[in-house]
């Protein structure tokens, strides 16, 4: 831990500064799980031994600190950092869990407008010689708050459902990203018994319209309804197969981890039986 | 069991009418994005068409509509007269035209099907928007 803010302290200061990679997570669609996905990713990251900060974009409706169980820690956010009110490091919030993690949380009592959006694109930049990787919870829509939200990201995350309104609103959004950024996919809440009985998208067909590399498929699965309830993200529970489609989907974003990824398979009876967690 | 039944009945699965769904609202999507290759689109039209005819250019309209099965693109291209003589095409590859004779759009049309060479038609036909019309053999 001291050393750890040690390397800190070092990394403000001197002068070979990191150049860390800023990621969007985005869909267009609000609901698909861009904010889950986040925290998740971003906890799994943090959790290899990366040094991660996490950035609320959702000005307004700041929610990432409650999924990441961090909501009673937070003291200021990031309009207060964009107008000079507080020190960076006064705002951001280091998680207990995973002390390689940093929160800066989203103001919920302003909106998207009162923030500039070259301002914000500084920040990030800032935050780029610090970390080793700055991940964005863009809010929904393609307003002022996702051009904010992508302004400083050099990399962008999709989040997809496998839903008709889900897919049509993550390709426009992939339109809007432009063609400098490097866009990836994260197929999420998945049901593969669904998918078998011709009753829900298959990631082939998310995917065939979509056309991006895809970094895993996320399983709707009860895990990720209980860790959002307690406020521990799934991605630090070792047991949890969700848990380790998210630690693979950091290991891919990382580059540890290449080869096609796995899409979730219908459990059989048996292991729905014996191998369930409550 | 009525799903056993629907699929017995041939109805298709949901997910196979999503996605038929979801690609003819992106085709039609990306060509209301694309103003710039629309505009394009209807530029090179309006050129091939004025080969043949003279176009009304001020009004001419290209659009795309999202019908039940298909996305279909309407064109409505007023032409105020047949020209008598084809203008030359521009450089490129040439066209596939057997006969260096001025040919009327009918026979143009119809030219590529035919077996041999036709004689040249210079009868000017009345019904300029019927250029779909068989020459009569």
């Amino acid at each position: 831990m001291h050393e750890l803010m040690h390397q800190e302290a070092a990394a403000t200061s001197a002068v070979p500064r990191k150049r860390g990679r800023a990621i969007v997570v985005t869909s267009g669609k609000g609901g698909v799980g861009k904010t889950t996905t986040t925290a998740n990713t971003g906890a799994a990251l943090a959790a290899t031994g990366a040094s991660v900060v996490l950035v609320d974009a959702d000005v307004g409706l700041r929610n990432l600190d409650i999924v990441l169980g961090l909501e009673a820690r937070v003291r200021h956010h990031v309009l207060d950092v964009l107008e000079g009110h507080v020190t960076l490091d006064e705002a951001l919030v280091t998680d207990k869990r995973v002390p390689t993690m940093r929160l800066l949380a989203a103001a919920q009592t302003r909106e998207k407008d009162d923030v500039d959006t070259a301002a914000f694109c500084d920040l990030i930049s800032g935050l780029r010689d610090r970390f080793d990787y700055v991940l964005i919870d863009c809010p929904a829509g393609i307003e002022k708050g996702f051009a904010n939200a992508i302004a400083g990201a050099d990399e962008a995350i999709i989040v997809c459902t496998p839903e008709v309104s889900a897919v049509r609103d993550a390709d426009r959004v992939v339109g809007l990203l432009g063609d400098e950024r490097s866009v990836k996919l994260i197929v999420n809440r998945l049901r593969p018994a669904l998918v078998r009985r011709g009753k829900m998208l298959s990631v082939d067909d998310v995917n065939g319209i979509l056309r991006l590399p895809l970094l895993g498929v996320i399983e709707d699965a009860p895990d990720v309804i209980v860790s959002t309830n307690r406020g521990e993200p799934v991605a630090l529970d070792a047991a949890s197969p969700v848990g380790e489609s998210y630690r693979q989907i950091a290991q891919r974003i990382a580059g540890t981890l290449t080869g096609v990824p796995e899409i979730p398979r219908e459990r059989s009876l048996f292991e729905k039986l014996f191998g369930g967690r409550k | 069991m009525f799903e056993f039944i629907q699929r017995f009945f041939g109805k298709p699965a949901s997910s196979a009418t999503a996605k038929e769904r979801l690609r003819l609202v992106l085709l039609s999507d990306h060509l209301s994005l694309a103003p710039d290759v629309v505009e394009a689109l209807k530029h090179d039209l309006v050129e091939v068409i004025s080969r043949y005819c003279e176009v009304d250019v001020a009004n001419c309209d290209v659009t795309f509509e999202h019908r039940e099965k298909q996305v279909a693109m309407l064109a409505n291209i007023p032409i105020l007269s047949l020209r008598s003589r084809p203008a030359p095409p521009p450089p490129g590859p040439p066209p596939p035209a057997v006969e260096p004779d001025p040919v009327p759009v009918a026979a143009a049309t119809k030219a590529t099907h035919a077996e041999g060479p036709r004689p040249p038609r210079r009868k000017r036909r009345k019904n300029v928007a019927g250029t779909t019309t068989a020459p009569a053999t």
